[in-house]
């Protein structure tokens, strides 16, 4: 059987896909206040993901990354829709966002706001999808 | 009096569990009561101090639909006659439908129609009339189909559904804008307003569709064709629906509404041409028919133009003579379809050339056919009432006026004496034809299926006792008359007129005349009946509406589908041209017609040179797509079209848009690479030069329409954009500083919410395609 030595990709691979990871949280948490967001972060996640599997082979991916991503699907839904429902907790419509300031010990003065719980939904919710649709036609013979 | 309407549909639901004990008692004994009740139920009202009735039921009170039944003279006749008929019918099926037959059907059908039809006489309001009068059409039809397993049969149930149904929705259309001008949905509160309507621009429409509904129904010409195919029924409905109730239903309605078209021109021109047209049709064509009841289909078709003719002349003498007439065909016409009914129980076959001489075999039936014929005919003799409505019919056809009517009515009215008299003479023939046929002559007992013998004395109770009503009314026709033919006829014109009084002998005037020439020509013509064979085996020939219908009915089919082939051809490609084309031509004929292409060069932003060299290349790309033949390839370059793209995100200052634009093009460019691994190659098109312009005009208008509407819209704004509230609001309501972001998951995050639910179905979509071809597979 052929197997193409491929330690250069392998090797770039496991630094690049920690960089991306990175950038595709930063994109996720900065969202609100610079370019990105749940959704781009997703997708990021996603390539980087994706580059894991190319240079490692589905396989052993699979044993680092013990996920099923279809269920990453309806898990985002659910925290997308949940942060929605939880406004009605408080007598507001539905989808009603707030925010507020907050210090903690460690990262002083830092802005939460509940609008970003939902962009955690729309971020699980697109890596599970990107990631089932390539996997799923990737695996396909 | 609205129970006799709906106890007939209630006890219709039980007769199924009647007819089980068929094999012990005839369902029709019990069936019989019910009719015979209702009949006792309305004779009551018959007299000289007869007074109108109304009573009401709500049912759908907020768009005036209600049960509004309302009894006068004209329902009062008609309710007679069915109730009465429809038990005398009952009577003679008990004898003429076998215990083998499927009973429980037959009475149902039997009295769904009975009380559609006492519900179509008694109804005031126009809906409920409407109501009851498609539940006709519907019963009828599957009592002429009653012997579904014949094909005769389901070719005629069919055929009269089609033609009756047709009528009844013309005049649901005229019952509409009736109520529509009137504002009201009762026929007697109609009447009282009919000024409203004699002065309506719509009174045409009203009138030429009510009289195709009373057309259809009454089998005048050119929808009589569905009678003599409806004959295929058993003999008891043929008696009762095609001679003596359903075909009337359309007299009926004309009868009704007369008092409100009666003084408008084209009601005379029209109904009076079609019945005069109708009756002479109708006798010339039964005189060429060999079937019994054919031949009685016809006469029905005929003797119903004569009374749609004197409907049509609308002065009271005609009218009166309308009413009388509607009274005696029932009478006579009932006893001979089951005379007809007889004969073919008896010998097996209805065929008029395989009988004869049968005098001497039924003597009683003979006797009675007599009756029947020699009424039809209108020989003058004081015992049959026949002769009294056709001499008034004479009467009434030379006594008509055409004060102040158009040219064309006043040659009709010279015209219409003739007809009459030109349509009785083939009644005589046909009339003597019919019983010397089957009665007289020579018997040809070797053709016959069966040996004839006289009918069981239950068979012939009904036509007994409506041969009496023949005798009786002849005899003493004004027995009937101010009791209540008067009073119909009142109801007719809508005022109460002097009453008339019926004479067997007026003296030598021209009605007796023309009666006596009636006969004098008919015996000359029905002696010599085998000579003239030839002219009636050769009119009307090939030309015949039967074969007309035929040849509509089967072209619907064919065109329709050829129709449906030229454009339902499975070709997607064709679909999307005729998608795409017929919103060309909408959306362009639309944006010029209203003005809509407004194009302005003022509020432009300056050009610059990245923005032109970016566009440059993503239009050298997209045409490169059009003519690039390796799928990779047309991927690729398609690719780069999207990243020309997201580089104009980046000058036009979308950072979000820019990166999401990059990473999904990404993505598309992969999983294009990934499903183009898997498909075959691209075929070449084979497209000729015209679907190859064709595509071209289509794509070209396309873009051309595209751009049209994209600068329209820049050029007109009409309000200011709502972008500064997001630009101020942003941060103090959303906490965020990203407007994008906040405005994708805070203020309009319902979208996002479901936009995430849109991929994430996709993807499962995906998913189950993928592992489904797999399952299928495996099998």
């Amino acid at each position: 059987m052929y197997k193409p030595n491929d330690l250069i990709l392998r090797t770039t691979t496991s630094l690049i896909a920690f960089i991306l990871l990175g950038f595709a949280i930063y994109l996720l948490l900065a969202g609100h206040n610079s370019p990105g967001g749940g959704f781009v972060g997703g997708l990021m996640t996603a390539s980087a993901f994706v580059l894991m599997y190319m240079s490692y082979g589905i396989e052993t991916v699979k044993k680092i990354l013990p996920i099923n991503f279809r269920t990453l699907i309806p898990i985002g839904l659910l925290i997308a829709v949940v942060t929605g429902v939880g406004s009605f907790a408080f007598n507001e419509p539905f989808l009603s966002h707030t925010f507020g300031y907050f210090t903690f010990p460690l990262f002083g003065e830092i802005e939460l706001a509940t609008a970003m719980l939902f962009d955690i939904g729309v971020y699980v919710t697109v890596l599970g999808v990107t990631m089932t649709i390539i996997l799923t036609i990737a695996n396909d013979q | 009096m609205i129970f006799t309407v709906l106890i007939p549909l209630l006890l219709a639901c039980f007769v199924p569990l009647i007819s089980k004990l068929k094999d012990k008692i005839h369902t029709g004994i019990f069936i019989f009561f019910i009719p015979f009740v209702i009949f006792l139920y309305y004779i009551q009202f018959v007299g000289s101090d007869f007074t109108t009735m109304k009573q009401t039921i709500n049912w759908i009170p907020s768009l005036g639909v209600n049960f509004n039944f309302y009894l006068d003279g004209l329902s009062l006749l008609f309710v007679l006659l069915i109730s009465g008929i429809g038990a005398l019918v009952v009577l003679y099926s008990i004898y003429y439908l076998g215990k083998d037959e499927r009973l429980g059907h037959f009475y149902v059908y039997l009295l769904m129609f009975m009380a559609a039809m006492l519900g179509v006489v008694l109804s005031d309001n126009i809906y409920v009339l409407y109501t009851f009068w498609e539940l006709t059409s519907i019963s009828s039809f599957l009592l002429i189909g009653y012997w579904h397993f014949n094909e005769r049969s389901r070719y005629g149930a069919l055929k009269s559904m089609l033609i009756t149904v047709f009528g009844g929705l013309s005049m649901f259309g005229a019952f509409i804008l009736l109520s529509v001008i009137t504002d009201t949905t009762s026929i007697q509160s109609m009447i009282e307003q009919k000024d409203i309507i004699l002065n309506s621009t719509y009174l045409p429409f009203i009138l030429v569709l009510l009289l195709l509904g009373a057309f259809t129904k009454s089998a005048q010409f050119p929808f009589h064709i569905w009678l003599p195919d409806a004959m295929e029924a058993p003999t008891p409905v043929s008696a009762y629906l095609h001679s003596a109730t359903m075909v009337k239903a359309g007299l009926f309605l004309v009868a009704r509404f007369s008092p409100i078209f009666s003084s408008y021109e084209w009601f005379f021109i029209i109904v009076s041409i079609v019945g005069i047209i109708t009756l002479c049709w109708g006798s010339y064509m039964a005189v060429r028919q060999t079937d019994l009841k054919a031949i009685l289909a016809f006469s029905t078709i005929s003797q119903l133009g004569m009374i749609m003719a004197m409907l049509g002349f609308g002065t009271d003498l005609a009218i009166y003579a309308a009413v009388f007439h509607i009274l005696n065909h029932a009478t006579f016409k009932g006893s001979l379809f089951m005379v007809a009914g007889i004969v073919d129980h008896e010998t097996g076959t209805r065929d008029i050339r395989k009988l004869g001489g049968l005098l001497t075999f039924m003597p009683m039936t003979a006797t009675l056919a007599l009756f029947g014929t020699f009424s039809m005919a209108g020989i003058p003799l004081p015992f049959l009432n026949g002769f009294y409505s056709k001499e008034l019919f004479f009467d009434s056809s030379i006594h008509l006026t055409s004060n102040g009517l158009s040219s064309f009515a006043e040659f009709l009215v010279q015209v219409i004496p003739y007809l009459a008299v030109f349509g009785s003479i083939f009644t005589f023939v046909y009339s003597m034809y019919f019983f010397f046929g089957v009665f007289g002559g020579k018997n040809q007992l070797s053709l016959l299926p069966k040996k004839p013998h006289e009918a069981p004395i239950g068979m012939l109770i009904s036509p007994i006792i409506l041969v009496l009503g023949v005798i009786v009314i002849g005899l003493f026709p004004n027995l009937v008359n101010g009791t209540f033919l008067a009073h119909a006829a009142d109801a007719v014109k809508g005022t109460v007129a002097e009453e008339l009084h019926i004479l067997f002998w007026h003296g030598w005037k021209t009605p007796l005349i023309m009666s006596l020439t009636v006969v004098g020509i008919g015996i000359v013509l029905t002696l010599t009946r085998k000579k003239w064979a030839g002219v009636y085996r050769f009119i009307p020939g090939k030309l015949s509406l039967f074969k007309l219908y035929d040849i509509v009915l089967e072209k619907l089919n064919s065109v329709s589908k050829g129709i449906t082939k030229q454009y339902m051809t499975g070709s997607l490609r064709l679909y999307v041209a005729i998608i795409l084309g017929v919103t060309l031509t909408l959306t362009f004929i639309t944006m010029f017609a209203t003005g809509g292409v407004t194009i302005q060069f003022d509020n432009l932003a300056d050009v610059r040179v990245i923005e032109v060299s970016v566009v440059f290349i993503m239009i050298v790309a997209a045409i490169g797509t059009i003519f690039a033949r390796n799928n990779v390839a047309i991927i690729l370059i398609a690719g780069v079209v999207g990243y020309g793209v997201a580089v104009l995100f980046v000058i036009y200052r979308a950072p979000d848009l820019a990166l999401t634009q990059l990473v999904i093009e990404t993505v598309s460019v992969v999983l294009f690479l990934l499903c183009f691994y898997h498909m075959p190659k691209l075929r070449k098109r084979d497209e000729t030069k015209s679907s190859k312009s064709i595509n071209i005009i289509i794509s070209v208008g396309f873009g051309a329409l595209m751009t049209i509407i994209g600068i329209s819209a820049h050029s007109s704004k009409w309000f200011d954009s709502i972008a500064d509230y997001f630009i101020e609001t942003s941060y103090k309501l959303g906490g965020g500083h990203n407007i994008v972001n906040v405005i994708l998951v805070d203020m309009r995050g319902f979208d996002t919410l479901f936009e995430i639910t849109v991929l994430g179905i996709a993807a499962l979509a995906i998913f189950s395609l993928v592992k489904l071809k797999k399952n299928k597979e495996a099998e």
